[in-house]
């Protein structure tokens, strides 16, 4: 059975029409356009740098096999069947690495007036970020 | 960042300074978490103000703590069951809720972060449930980066 798929990545949502939920797969395609990967005879590709995967499992009658492309790049593919969706994390790798390097990642919110906030607007200062919850 | 409070210091380049951290504003809540918050500010003058260090990248990344494999997969769990809960699935979304506490079980934003959505009480006796299950299983919950015991 094909359906339409909801992939949660990368902070935002993509649909893929004719996915089987079963076995969530996407077109070469959409691979590059959406998650920014192009396969390649070296493997999967972004730019100059390519990961080895098991061609064979990833090509399928249904396009490119999420499961298999999310193995190859250590990232956790979760599924919910019933509603077609599915959330394709950050790989720890790539995470602990970005964390290690001491960059702190820049990010954008609101303030109580809905006026945007950057990370990168306090360069030049000494930030204190604070995370607090009142529940 | 697996629980709150979580403060973090950068630097004038955006250069992580001092890494995720428990630290409270105040001494309200000492008697409770064990936590005296003057240790942390006494820090954060003295770097503000130039008189004292901020950890070296070594001393910061030798108690960073990394994400980890089940981590991840608990956040993407999280992700999906929130997308499922914000479209009215509230049911179908439970087990991915669940499924993320256990693959996560220390990761307290997650954990008492989804309980109001949930139905659950994060201030009552849910969350105190899932707290002493986690404390008298030999854990803390509160993890801060070096001794900061009340006086």
């Amino acid at each position: 059975m094909s359906a339409t798929l909801t992939l949660l990545h990368d902070g935002r949502s993509d649909e893929f029409a004719g996915a089987d939920p079963a076995r969530p797969a996407i077109s070469p395609e959409d691979l590059e356009v959406a998650l920014g990967w192009e396969l390649q005879p070296e493997g999967l590709c972004q730019g100059p740098m390519c990961v080895p995967v098991d061609q064979d499992a990833l090509v399928g009658d249904g396009g490119l096999d999420l499961g298999v492309f999310a193995d190859a790049l250590q990232r956790p593919l979760v599924t919910d069947e019933k509603h077609d969706v599915a959330a394709l994390g950050a790989s720890h790798h790539d995470r602990g690495e970005a964390l290690a390097s001491l960059q702190a990642p820049d990010f954008t919110l609101p303030d109580l007036d809905g006026n945007p906030h950057s990370l990168s607007d306090q360069r030049g200062k000494k930030v204190l970020l604070v995370a607090y919850a009142s529940w | 960042m697996i629980n709150v409070p979580t403060i973090l210091w950068i630097d004038e380049e955006g250069r992580i300074a001092r890494p995720n951290d428990v630290a409270f504003g105040s001494n309200d809540f000492k008697e409770m978490t064990g936590i005296d918050s003057e240790l942390h500010l006494e820090r954060l003058r003295a770097w503000v103000r130039g008189e004292g260090p901020a950890m070296t990248p070594e001393e910061t990344r030798a108690v960073q703590t990394l994400p980890t494999a089940a981590e991840q997969e608990a956040r993407a769990e999280f992700t999906l069951a929130w997308w499922l809960s914000q479209r009215g699935h509230a049911e179908d979304a439970e087990s991915h809720y669940v499924r993320a506490g256990e693959l996560a079980p220390h990761d307290f934003t997650i954990r008492r972060g989804s309980m109001l959505i949930r139905g659950l009480d994060p201030m009552g006796e849910d969350f105190m449930k899932i707290v002493n299950e986690w404390t008298e299983a030999g854990n803390a919950f509160y993890r801060p980066i070096e001794p900061v015991s009340a006086s």
